[in-house]
């Protein structure tokens, strides 16, 4: 899958299905235009989220990834969001080990009523990653690489 | 598996800034997609029916819906599957709506993303299982949170349904704001005289019990098993025996406890009945003002209570109550008139809130409804309302309109002249906001017929004079300064969330707007239902409300729970997680993060291995991601899944 010509960068969002993606629907009705690159990847919950699917993402060559849920003490689930804030602040001390630029990493906390932040979010994210530009390259067959792959091993690809 | 594919146009609301058409065409080079189209209206009645003559025609085992948000249209188009024979859980949809057309306006840009959004959705349905929706029970009882009109409304169509309903409220009586109100717009007529026999009914209804004096502390379980923990606070009056006779209040020596009913305008005894309509009519003590609590003297209320009931010593008592829905009804606050300074609220006596005003005219309130000026008792002559005091103004983050600000100090200036036929009332407007009912013909009314003084602008500053208040203001129609003098200023304080609501949105599991008010499924077809199922909401914790709105909605939330009890059982949403022994080692990890306590562990064949509790798993993916091993999986966002679509993305 071709990216328009560098114009447009990889990004993929993990966003919870009660805050953030409800946020990005209000971000949407509310017609706020925001730039076109990032790809949202609904899920239930960011306590869903398993940490190596950014990383699997990175490898892939996403050029940045973005996690957005509920904020803390308003998950949907009482307490998702705050897993997720654990696993994901330990992957971000990790990225730098991995050769990923930090910077191509965040998450976030948007509520579903919160359009105009969302778009804000996404608008910044995109420009702190066009600043970094496209992803270098990974080396397949890494370490890093084999331990992924128990995650693929049921995968009908 | 035969996927097919169905781009929709929504109007021009997708096809005017995305290639549609493009899109099913390159949706066709997708594996295992054998039909794609573009359609102009795929949740329409013709787009369903082509949906389920495709799938017929093509024998198709998966559906792809490229059109809304899925929070919009999952449901239907699932309904649209199970009509035409297809398990409903064979069914993926890509947002290229609220994520594509209506925030990018490149057309090239916005219909490659579309594709790749379809593409996502495909890969994603080719892991979907055949799922079947189990059952649970559900208990068909009801707690209302927070007892005003709305709430009482609620609870009483509840109770009269046949359920089982707690009513809750936070102070020591029912009735919220509408208690307080002496008159209510634009009929004018007497707030207590409505409100007093709803709130007989609350308390003689066999079916409802009221806690008053009580929050919710806790709130555990799912849709059609709440476990509610409620907190009754200490009256320290023991309330199975109090029969309200008001002795300890007449003797109490501590008379210079604020008065919290008449909104601080005089003063009450530190034991006290708030209003002589309160329902419960029970005497509390505020632990505060009372002398044998803060310093342990007095005990007068306990020597002549005749029925032994005063009890220095209670405590709050926890006490949980299993429902299977929850309304909430916890109203709202008026707005801070302080943070004003131009005013003067707060330093100057005789400028005062709307709320305090509406005391002074109540018969029931600190001056019997004689309208005496706090600073000398006086009577005032000319009154100047000052509208939009905390509404529709940005800079102190309440840039939303109250709604009800402008009908109400109509009310106050008819009220005013009904009381004192020689007195002026001028109302400074930005607008004249009245959309209901007779609404507009009662603020002319007031202007016309009783000669309430509109000037169209803001208020500047309000100055003491002379005893009295000099008003500057500006008159916009006139395009001049103007300065009235006054001997009373009423600020029509505007609406702001309830104190505590969203940690009572924390603990409800549903989600609140900036400004703290509660957010309802959505805003035009579920405007009484929340994202939790369960979860109701009713009157002014949605957003300011006025009594017929709040009632209306106190009704229709109740319809909602009797809709939902209306069956012994509920569908249980299969798509939660599933455990695959072989590779569970039984470490427990699913189970020590589960935030329902819905994991398990149980012994097969002599090794430990966790187990899900269907019914109680509400499908956020805690555990999977926790599991080691990738032994236990949520349905339909499995990690093949998730990946799958990432790999669709990047690969």
């Amino acid at each position: 899958m071709s990216v328009n010509e560098g114009k447009e960068l990889r990004i993929i969002g993990f966003l919870c299905n009660w805050c953030s993606y409800a946020g990005a629907d209000t971000a949407g009705v509310g017609r706020f235009a925001q730039p076109t690159d990032l790809r949202i990847v609904r899920l239930p919950c960011t306590g869903r989220i398993n940490p190596l699917f950014i990383v699997r993402a990175f490898m892939n060559g996403a050029d940045g990834v973005l996690v957005s849920g509920c904020h803390p003490r308003d998950c949907h689930y009482s307490e998702g969001n705050f897993y997720a804030r654990r696993r994901l602040e330990v992957l971000k001390a990790l990225l730098p080990v991995l050769g990923v630029d930090p910077g191509r990493f965040e998450y976030t906390w948007v509520s579903a009523s919160e359009g105009q932040r969302w778009r804000s979010v996404v608008t910044s994210f995109t420009e702190q990653v066009h600043a970094l530009g496209p992803m270098p390259g990974f080396k397949s067959g890494t370490s890093l690489d084999m331990c992924l792959c128990h995650m693929d091993q049921n995968q009908v690809l | 598996m035969n996927i097919g594919v169905f781009v929709c146009h929504c109007g021009s609301n997708i096809a005017g800034t995305v290639d549609t058409e493009a899109v099913a065409k390159a949706a066709l080079s997708f594996r295992e997609v054998v039909f794609a189209t573009d359609t102009m209206y795929a949740c329409s009645e013709p787009g369903q029916a082509g949906i389920v003559d495709a799938i017929k025609t093509y024998d198709l085992d998966g559906v792809v819906v490229a059109s809304c948000t899925p929070r919009m249209h999952e449901a239907t188009f699932r309904r649209t599957l199970e009509r035409a024979g297809l398990n409903k859980y064979m069914f993926e949809m890509a947002n290229i709506r609220e994520h594509v057309s209506w925030v990018g306006k490149d057309m090239e840009a916005n219909t490659r993303k579309a594709s790749e959004l379809v593409h996502m959705a495909v890969e994603k349905l080719r892991r979907n299982d055949y799922l079947e929706a189990g059952e649970f029970e559900i208990n068909k009882r009801v707690m209302v949170i927070g007892g005003g009109v709305a709430g009482i409304q609620a609870a009483l169509d509840c109770a009269d349904g046949g359920l089982e309903v707690i009513l809750v409220e936070r102070e020591p009586s029912i009735g919220g704001k509408m208690s307080k109100l002496d008159k209510t717009f634009p009929t004018v007529d007497c707030s207590s005289c409505i409100l007093g026999p709803k709130m007989v009914d609350v308390a003689q209804h066999p079916n409802i019990t009221l806690y008053t004096l009580s929050e919710v502390d806790s709130v555990k379980g799912f849709v059609g098993n709440f476990d509610v923990t409620v907190r009754r606070k200490a009256a320290y009056v023991d309330w199975d025996a109090c029969t309200g006779c008001g002795e300890c209040t007449t003797k109490c020596p501590s008379k210079k406890t604020p008065d919290r009913f008449n909104e601080f305008i005089g003063n009450t005894t530190a034991i006290n009945i708030p209003f002589p309509q309160a329902i419960p009519k029970k005497a509390s003590i505020n632990a505060d003002a009372c002398i044998k609590l803060t310093k342990g003297k007095c005990g007068v209320c306990a020597k002549v209570c005749p029925t032994e009931a005063i009890r220095f010593d209670q405590q709050d008592e926890l006490i949980t109550e299993r429902v299977g829905a929850i309304i909430a009804a916890t109203g709202y606050d008026l707005f801070d008139f302080t943070k004003y300074g131009q005013y003067g609220g707060g330093r100057y006596p005789d400028v005062i809130t709307s709320m305090q005003y509406e005391r002074l005219l109540s018969a029931s309130g600190p001056t019997e409804g004689h309208i005496k000026r706090p600073s000398d008792g006086a009577e005032p002559k000319d009154i100047v309302f000052i509208q939009c005091v905390g509404s529709r103004d940005k800079s102190i983050g309440r840039p939303y309109c109250s709604g009800f600000c402008c009908m109400y100090t109509a009310k106050q200036t008819i009220l005013t002249k009904d009381h004192m036929p020689d007195s002026q009332s001028y109302v400074f407007y930005m607008d004249i906001r009245s959309p209901g009912k007779n609404y507009d013909e009662f603020t002319r009314r007031a202007m016309e017929e009783y000669g309430a003084r509109y000037i169209r602008g803001r208020v500047s500053a309000i100055q003491p004079k002379n005893g009295r208040y000099l008003v500057k203001g500006a008159d916009t129609l006139l395009g001049q300064q103007v300065e009235v003098e006054a001997d009373l200023v009423v600020l029509a304080v505007g609406a702001e969330a309830a104190k505590g609501s969203n940690e009572l949105a924390e603990k409800l599991r549903i989600s609140y707007d900036p400004y703290g008010f509660f957010m309802e499924g959505h805003p035009k077809l579920k405007p009484v239902e929340t994202n939790t199922a369960g979860i109701y909401l009713a009157g002014s914790c949605q957003g300011p409300k006025d009594i017929p709105s709040s009632v209306a909605q106190g009704d229709a939330a109740a319809a909602k729970v009797l809709v939902l009890f209306s069956k012994d059982k509920l569908a249980s949403d299969p798509q939660v997680s599933n455990v695959k022994l072989v590779r569970c080692i039984g470490c427990g990890k699913c189970e020590s993060v589960c935030p329902f306590g819905a994991i398990e562990m149980v012994d097969f064949r002599g090794m430990p291995k966790a187990s899900v509790i269907e019914t109680v798993c509400q499908g956020c993916g805690v555990c999977t991601a926790a599991c080691p091993q990738g032994a236990i999986q949520l349905r339909h966002f499995t990690d093949n899944q998730i990946l799958a679509e990432v790999n669709t993305l990047c690969l």
